[in-house]
């Protein structure tokens, strides 16, 4: 017993050893443990296969997130990808010469090769120019590696010509001017011209016949048509358009023979009997034939060589056709995707032959994944020689699948790389009935993995060892479990992606609990431009948490607009079943969780719409009853970026319409901040998370002294710039620019604060918490980031300074606060130096709110770095006294310091990184990160180290071994002392 | 790597994009004249040294990124290590390279429209300036902590390392205390001891075994 007690204190005594670490690390053979990372590139735009050679097979693909990736067309693995940054979007993709990747982005602004082995890039070549117009990538297919070999690029209004080894400009041409807007280029086999066809002004179609070796115009043509073009056109054969009039009923079949133009018309209720009204010509590069959309319907039709057109066949117009591909020299294939049920119906289909089918497959695919978005077909030779097909096809929920021979060979989740809103929900707990943890299944076996650990440890394993080691690390299933652990490690991550899915993520390992994909926020007849908004808990259930789940609210909106009607869903956080969904119903600006829930404990949410309306839910009279009640405590804001005021708003009486609604309530108006909009414009606000716990309200100093927080839950933060500064960095002087913060009581609107920073300028990135603010933003004259801490301090209570009453819990602290009484803040700031941009700050937040907080930092390298927070402290002093020091207050230094071993993501990135969410685990000591952009990366984090368990690696062997050779010894010493005393007594 | 290649700031005429080549870059420079397409920061990053250890992955090219102005425009590496940002505006801009495993100080640029292709240049963390948009890692970033070899002093002092410590010395250091003492007083403490009957270490253990 007395053994046990020393090894407490001893315990005890590690611990405090290890306080004074202030950085996070990781061993190298940690990472993984308490991490993961998955990679996702996002929606495919476009994809490009890469399969004639043997070797590996590849399909290069650009996506929304501006990604362009190099994926294993047998498992779906990325081989190389890279972001580009958030303006240069993609515009088209292909393979030059059999080994370069070209990418055409930023509105044909930018080209660029990429090594398609390893996404080296090779060369880049700028198209400058600020003409808006289509950007056309052209790249002849027998490009083989020599001078003469071009890449043909529309951009900008300008046609040029590309050397493809090294991308110089070899000439360029103005089109532009010429007044074309330029369709499609093309270059025949073997010629020396180019053809650049599009239509003049709406009237006039034009080609432009130009030499591929100078760029000299050699000849151009412009023909009128009366009827006039509506602008959607497609380009059958080198020779052959067929475009849409003005009316889009007509279509004009345009044939450009040695330069020659003529058009033919034919109307669409001619060649499709029974079809009347707007037509629309699909995108979709098609040969031979041309899909127009009309109605309900898609309408496959075919010009003959005798220039009539007939219908081949009419599907439904949720089918999705694939760009045509020449399998062989004269025939071309197209596939079709159509949804049947729970299936989707694959068919390839000669274009010569449209009666019969190449393959007709049927795939069982997950409801989840919605309607099929697009088609990439691709074909191969099977070992009989004939031509076997495969299909990659983009899902509603953003997810790529690969086809073939009717399976699906693999899929990817790439709606996880837009995430849009996160939140957590509790595992079940465990039942009686359910078997407990694993036993491990032999002593003896656990044994070896504690020798095998040590032997980590003390650096003695080889190499087999450590992968031994790593293998039952990542084995001990306990971290996978589906049911409610005791330290709070194990939750579900929900999130909400772009797509309007919704996932729920296992904290252990990543992967897929379960994922829907909501039909309210599906595009639908009654909601054409579904947008997903916002995720909240609805019901967190504490007293019934034995037979009740826990429900997430969904909300979005249908339009893109502000005033756009909203609609819901309630989800189930364990199954993912759709409750409940309510909508189109009215606009949402906001959101205000209550801190009410009812009997079920579903919270009490507060909708704002566009017409300043509240609109209380869940719609029920006990809520009505509760926030009846609660109604003159009811205050909420608003900010209008535009325009520059803030406001505060309190409920009223409801609302006087039409059809009376007892759930709807008006508002009026509190008080209002108007900013001066000649010199001052608001680029941030924050505020406090509302879930954030808050330990003590007292800092005791050093010199026995208390300092009282000031801590209220109604303080907003917010960032003006001089309206002249808010654009990019290098746009103004430090003299036109200023950077003003201010803290607003939100119910009262009184400004505690206010600060301004010359010659500064955003973008600022905030994070809010306790009683103090962190911001980052660009200092000017230094020409380097600065961040800054505000700390507020409650003067009005300073004289309160009993300690020993403070510590005894008989202090006065239990006196209502109200933000009326107008409290005395003192406000602390200090400002340091920091290397790197910043795409988004968070900061940890633990159970209790006891340990000491870490600033988690995503830098513009797209890693977390966790800086301790005691290094923003405006206490701090360039020669602490020992007293402070004692504190733990540190020297005061000009800059942050970035430690290498504090990212937290180790040596791994968060391509695209837009937002870090922490989560409190149930032991006190640690918080589960949660970081999301195109990647996702998770890991469990302690800021102040495990001061409250054993670390994972904690070598139970050693302690084994100790307590064998305490026994031993306490036997050597009984024997001993029994001898002796023995020859005490003979003598 | 070959010989670190003159560049910089260049006024930046349309037709000049072959900037790869010296010569070329000669030619352009000379040329004056307000591009109506802005300026071009040419420049170049070296990274040298194979790899680097703690890492675990040799440093790759391929995914080093060049950010101008906190993310207004990124650009990538051509083998060589040379980048360009075109179409930037005249004024003070930043620089900064993001590649795992090195530490890169963040890089003043002023563009100036007045004196064209006047190179100035400096690393915001320690103020140096630069003669020539040449970028090197200031030092290499170690994410992960190095673990010591294996040595007594860390078996030592573990907890149970100092346990075991304490109890060495109880057992061989105290009894040499004993045996330092005067032999007079020892036995007058010993014959005390036998009086008050105060069990030995041998008889406590026997005797709680006989009290089971």
């Amino acid at each position: 017993m007395a053994m046990a007690i020393r090894a407490r204190v001893l315990l005890l005594f590690a611990v405090f050893f290890s306080f004074s670490y202030l950085t996070f690390s990781l061993y190298q053979d940690q990472v993984s443990l308490m991490d993961w990372h998955q990679q996702y590139i996002g929606k495919v735009k476009h994809a490009v296969f890469h399969t004639q050679k043997a070797g590996r097979k590849r399909v290069v693909v650009s996506t929304e997130e501006n990604v362009i990736a190099s994926l294993d067309l047998r498992h779906g693995e990325i081989f190389w990808r890279h972001v580009l940054g958030a303006n240069d979007t993609i515009d088209e993709i292909d393979i030059a010469i059999g080994k370069y990747v070209i990418t055409l982005s930023s509105g044909g602004n930018i080209l660029r090769a990429w090594n398609l082995p390893d996404g080296q890039m090779v060369w880049e070549s700028i198209l400058p120019g600020s003409t808006a117009s289509r950007s056309i990538l052209s790249i002849p297919t027998n490009l083989r590696v020599g001078k003469d070999d071009l890449i043909f690029v529309y951009g900008s209004g300008n046609l040029y010509a590309f050397s493809s080894i090294d991308g110089e400009v070899l000439w360029k041409k103005d089109l532009a001017s010429e007044g074309i807007d330029v369709q499609q280029l093309i270059h025949p086999h073997g010629s020396n011209t180019v053809y650049a066809l599009g239509f003049i002004g709406s009237l006039h179609f034009g080609t432009f016949e130009i030499n591929v070796k100078n760029g000299e115009l050699l000849k151009h043509d412009k023909v009128a048509f009366s009827g006039g073009f509506c602008g959607d056109i497609s380009f059958l054969k080198s020779d052959i358009a067929v475009a849409l009039d003005s009316t889009r009923s007509v279509l004009v079949t345009i044939q450009f023979k040695e330069g020659e133009i003529s058009f033919q018309q034919a109307h669409i209720s001619d060649i499709v009997p029974d079809s009347s009204g707007v037509a629309a010509i699909l995108p979709s590069k098609l040969t031979e034939m041309v899909a127009v959309k009309v109605k309900k319907s898609i309408i496959f039709i075919k010009l003959t060589n005798e220039g009539k057109f007939v219908v081949m066949e009419k599907v439904d117009h949720t089918a999705i056709v694939s760009a045509s591909l020449s399998i062989s020299e004269s025939e071309q294939s197209v596939a079709l995707i159509q949804r049947r049920d729970s299936k989707i119906q694959l068919t390839v289909k000669l274009v010569s032959d449209w009666s019969s089918n190449l393959i007709k497959e049927t795939i069982e695919m997950d409801c989840q994944r919605g309607l099929a978005h697009k088609i990439f077909l691709n074909n191969y030779i099977r070992t009989d020689r004939s031509s076997g097909f495969r299909a990659l096809i983009v899902m509603e929920d953003h997810s790529l699948i690969l086809v073939q021979q009717g399976k699906i060979v693999w899929s990817r989740e790439d709606g996880l790389a837009s995430i849009t809103d996160v939140t957590t929900s509790e595992l079940p707990v465990e039942k009686d009935g359910v078997s407990v943890a694993k036993v491990e299944h032999s002593l003896f076996e656990w044994l070896k993995g504690h020798v095998l650990k040590l032997k980590g440890t003390l650096m003695l394993a080889t190499p087999d060892d450590v992968a031994a080691i790593q293998r039952l690390r990542l084995q001990s299933s306990e971290k996978n479990k589906m049911t409610r652990d005791h330290n709070g490690f194990r939750k579900l991550i929900i999130v909400l992606t772009r797509a309007g899915k919704l996932f729920a993520l296992h904290t252990g390992d990543g992967r897929i609990v379960w994922s829907v994909l909501l039909n309210s926020l599906r595009k639908s007849e009654t909601c054409e431009a579904p947008n997903v908004l916002k995720l909240q808990q609805w019901q967190v259930p504490h007293h019934h948490a034995m037979d009740e789940n826990p429900s997430i609210f969904v909300l979005g909106r249908c339009g893109p607009s502000i005033d756009a009607p909203g609609v819901y869903s309630i989800v189930d956080a364990y199954t993912g079943k759709e409750l409940n969904s309510l909508g189109p119903f009215h606009s949402i600006s906001q959101v205000i969780p209550l801190p009410y829930t009812d009997t079920k404990e579903q919270r009490l949410h507060l909708l704002i719409d566009a017409e300043w309306r509240a609109h209380l839910y869940p719609r029920s009279s006990e809520a009505l009853a509760i926030f009846q009640r609660e109604l003159g405590n009811t205050y909420w804001y608003s900010v209008e970026a535009d325009n520059g005021i803030l406001r505060g708003h309190a409920a009223k009486e409801n609302c006087v319409l039409q059809v009376p609604d007892e759930y709807c309530f008006d508002t009026r108006d509190l008080w209002s901040i108007v900013f001066p909009s000649e010199s001052e414009k608001i680029i941030g606000t924050a505020t406090r998370k509302l879930n954030e716990v808050v330990h003590t309200q007292a800092k005791l100093l050093a010199d026995q002294d208390v300092m009282y927080k000031y801590i209220s839950k109604n303080l907003l933060f917010v960032v003006t710039v001089a309206p002249k500064a808010a654009g990019d960095i290098g746009s103004v002087t430090p003299d036109e620019s200023w950077l003003v913060v201010y803290l607003v009581d939100t119910i009262t609107g009184r400004i505690l604060h206010r600060m301004t920073h010359y010659g500064s300028q955003g973008p600022v990135h905030v994070v809010f918490s306790e009683n103090w603010v962190v911001y980052h933003y660009f200092n000017l004259r230094a020409h380097r980031y600065e961040m800054s801490v505000i700390e507020i301090y409650d003067q009005s209570r300073a004289d309160n300074k009993d300690v020993l009453k403070l510590i005894l819990g008989k202090h006065n602290l239990t006196s209502p606060i109200s933000s009326y009484s107008r409290p005395e803040a003192v406000t602390k700031q200090q400002s340091y130096f920091f290397t790197h941009s910043v795409k988004t700050i968070a900061t940890t937040s633990t159970a209790k709110g006891i340990t000491s907080k870490q600033l988690l930092i995503g830098t513009v390298g797209d890693q977390v770095l966790a800086l301790d927070k005691r290094f923003l402290d405006p206490r701090r002093t360039l020669n602490p006294t020992q007293a402070e020091k004692e504190e733990g207050i540190i020297p005061l230094t000009d800059s942050l310091p970035v430690i290498p071993q504090s990212y937290i993501t180790h040596a791994l990135k968060v391509e695209g990184l837009r937002g870090i969410v922490t989560v409190p685990a149930k032991l006190e000591s640690t918080t589960l990160v949660f970081a999301h952009g195109v990647d996702l990366f998770f890991i469990r984090l302690a800021p102040s180290k495990t001061y409250d368990s054993l670390t994972e690696d904690f070598s139970y062997a050693l302690l084994l071994l100790t307590i064998v050779a305490l026994v031993v010894a306490i036997f050597v010493t009984w024997i001993l002392s029994e001898r002796k005393e023995l020859q005490e007594k003979w003598r | 790597m070959e010989a670190a290649l003159r560049m910089g700031v260049i006024i930046m005429s349309f037709f000049y994009l072959c900037f790869r080549l010296p010569s070329a870059l000669a030619i352009s420079s000379s040329s004056v004249g307000n591009g109506e397409y802005g300026f071009t920061i040419n420049g170049r990053v070296k990274i040298s040294g194979t790899s680097s250890q703690g890492l675990g992955l040799p440093a790759k090219i391929s995914n080093v990124k060049v950010v101008l102005n906190g993310g207004q425009r990124v650009t990538f590496l051509q083998p060589d290590g040379y980048f360009s940002f075109h179409n930037v505006r005249a004024g003070t801009h930043l620089i900064e390279v993001d590649a795992i495993g090195y530490f890169f100080s963040p890089v003043r640029v002023d563009v100036s429209a007045r004196h064209p292709g006047k190179v100035q240049a400096a690393l915001t963390e320690n103020r140096r300036g630069l003669s020539e948009l040449v970028l090197e890692p200031l030092r290499e970033e170690h994410y992960y902590e190095i673990r010591e070899p294996f040595s007594i002093m860390s078996v030592v002092k573990s907890p149970m390392g100092l346990m075991l410590g304490f109890m060495v010395i109880v057992m061989f250091l105290m009894p040499k205390l004993v045996e330092n003492m005067d032999t007079e007083e020892m036995r007058r403490a010993q014959d005390e001891m036998r009086n008050q009957g105060v069990p030995s270490f041998a008889n406590l253990l026997s005797g709680s075994q006989r009290s089971n």
